[in-house]
């Protein structure tokens, strides 16, 4: 399914001729397991009152976040063509008011958390066991509303709550480690209060193992810190600052589709 | 005339909508005490969350307690959430038009002796500028807490700009508010003075001084600036002739500005303008500060008869 997905990023951002899908790619994985192995929903019904709860604060990677939708049912694949189109339900960056399945709209990065403490904080006062899931990027970890997330939820204690990094070490221009440097990212993270795991985000085991492993956490929040490679897949894009907010040619979307068979 | 004070109304009228509406969820940021949430806070601890100097933080947990089908209040000072929140009140507010009642308290250069980094002065421009959001500045306790109660009731974004000192009460108890509908405060056919805020006492102040010159104000409350209450304007400048727009806040963006689009579109008449200009003030008490701005009775009556000699 991955590798599924990750064919549909690629014939999406060609299509469209824009689109990040770099940070896609690196998602590909948790997405995957999210949408097929761990979230409760029902996609004929995505306002489900009891369904957990995914909100991607990273919202240049929509494509990867549509395509997974796309296959859990929520809308057709053929509608995954339209991407960034006039008139589409899918947006250039995840927009909640257009496209089913999308829990909040982001696109100005850092805001993802917050949006998620309350959604969490929501569950608790409604008596629900739904758990909220909020996928970040580690440039966003650049912003500060992000940090002030992290201490309300740690300080909400809000144990239904899991932070995904997909720590592919990349944003717009460059290395994050010279642009903005992040390290030591975890120890950051514990000392805000969070259970913290580090794993491999392309091991389709260890990332349900984490998400289980979460779900055990009592008292605080977890933060699975999902080592990554941006562009994932795709050996011409794997590593590729260039590939962050450019879409592939139709020549390198035949390429990339072929490596991805 | 008696005075009150529009944020303690705002805390007490949000007290009661917590007993009536169990979905009700507050939060503040460490302003609790002044902005008032403080009698919701201990009457419902549970369902009150002080997020801290987090004012953006606090503008998302909103968005997500929304969306998850609360009815959600926030506040603190109008300086600290409009300008240091106008991105998450874009994106996580206005574009999907959330259920989050923003009460701005301390609004305006009446805030005083705290200086110019506490006077939210481009704070309505903001708000107004902000698709789907509804913006009122009450004038007075009684219309705070109609206000109040209309955000309560009515579905989407709302901004409800209160006051830190107390402010004259010009209505009865039984006054009947509604959002978007504007009130004729006074009747009178040589001009119409529009005024929102405590600029509504003053107006108020200003016309009766002016009858005494046998000028004929008509007054009216604009106390919702989005969505504006255009009929009315249209009405005082095709009956009137000439149109005073005063408001506690820059010339750009607020309720002058909102007036005069109006005007210049669909009736041009003379207009006149009492507000803070485009620059900010200083430390000072309030009324020491509305005097060396330029917002006071006296300054609206000048504004009226200039005004007038363009008619």
């Amino acid at each position: 399914m991955a590798r599924r997905l990750r064919r549909h990023v690629i014939t999406m951002t060609a299509t469209a001729g824009s689109g990040h899908p770099g940070g896609s790619l690196s998602a590909a994985d948790i997405i995957t397991v999210l949408y097929f192995k761990v979230l409760r929903y029902k996609s004929e019904n995505p306002q489900w009152s009891d369904r957990d709860r995914f909100i991607l604060s990273k919202g240049h990677a929509a494509p990867i976040l549509y395509a997974a939708l796309a296959e859990a049912g929520y809308f057709s694949v053929s509608e995954l063509a339209t991407l960034r189109k006039l008139d589409s339900r899918l947006q250039g960056h995840a927009d909640s008011k257009f496209t089913p399945g999308v829990e909040m709209s982001a696109g100005s990065l850092g805001m993802g958390l917050s949006f998620a403490v309350g959604v969490g904080l929501a569950a608790r006062l409604n008596s629900k066991t739904y758990r909220t899931y909020a996928l970040l990027s580690d440039g966003e970890c650049e912003e500060g509303q992000t940090w002030e997330a992290a201490l309300s939820a740690a300080h909400f204690k809000l144990d239904n709550l899991a932070a995904i990094v997909d720590y592919n070490g990349i944003q717009l221009s460059g290395w994050t480690r010279d642009i903005m440097n992040l390290e030591p990212f975890s120890q950051k993270w514990q000392a805000f209060g969070w259970h913290t795991i580090d794993i491999d985000g392309h091991d389709l085991g260890q990332i349900l193992s984490a998400f289980q492993a979460a779900e055990e956490i009592r008292s605080r929040p977890t933060v699975i810190v999902a080592h990554t490679i941006k562009g994932k897949g795709v050996s011409f894009m794997e590593n590729n600052v260039a590939f962050h907010g450019k879409a592939p040619t139709q020549q390198e979307a035949e390429r990339a589709l072929k490596e991805l068979e | 005339m008696a005075e009150a004070s529009t944020r303690e109304t705002y805390g007490k009228t949000l007290a009661e909508l917590g007993r009536e509406n169990e979905d009700i969820v507050v939060l503040d940021a460490d302003l609790s005490p002044s902005t008032m949430t403080s009698f919701f806070a201990r009457e419902f601890p549970g369902r009150f969350f002080d997020c801290g100097l987090q004012e953006q933080n606090m503008i998302g947990i909103a968005a997500g307690l929304a969306a998850s089908g609360k009815l959600v209040f926030v506040s603190s000072f109008a300086i600290f959430v409009s300008c240091r929140c106008f991105d998450q009140l874009r994106l996580c507010l206005s574009q999907p038009r959330l259920n989050v009642k923003i009460v701005a308290t301390h609004g305006g250069i009446t805030v005083g002796e705290d200086g110019s980094s506490h006077h939210a002065i481009e704070d309505l421009a903001l708000f107004c500028a902000l698709p789907g959001f509804t913006v009122i500045v009450p004038a007075d306790a009684v219309e705070t807490a109609a206000a109040v109660r209309q955000a309560a009731r009515d579905y989407g974004p709302f901004c409800i700009r209160l006051s830190r000192p107390k402010t004259p009460v010009v209505y009865s108890e039984d006054y009947q508010f509604t959002s978007g509908r504007a009130v004729t405060m006074r009747q009178g056919k040589d001009a119409t003075i529009i005024a929102a805020g405590i600029m509504v006492a003053k107006a108020l102040e200003a016309a009766d001084v002016l009858a005494r010159q046998n000028i004929d104000c008509r007054v009216v409350n604009m106390h919702t600036l989005k969505p504006l209450d255009e009929t009315a304007i249209v009405k005082a400048a095709s009956e009137t002739g000439a149109i005073v727009v005063t408001e506690e806040h820059l010339a750009q963006g607020g309720l002058g500005s909102r007036v005069a689009q109006v005007v210049a579109r669909e009736e041009p008449v003379p207009m006149g303008f009492v507000n803070l200009g485009d620059s900010y003030a200083s430390s000072g008490k309030a009324d020491e500060l509305l005097q060396r701005c330029g917002l006071t009775a006296r300054d609206v009556e000048e504004a009226v008869r200039s005004t007038l000699k363009r008619k």
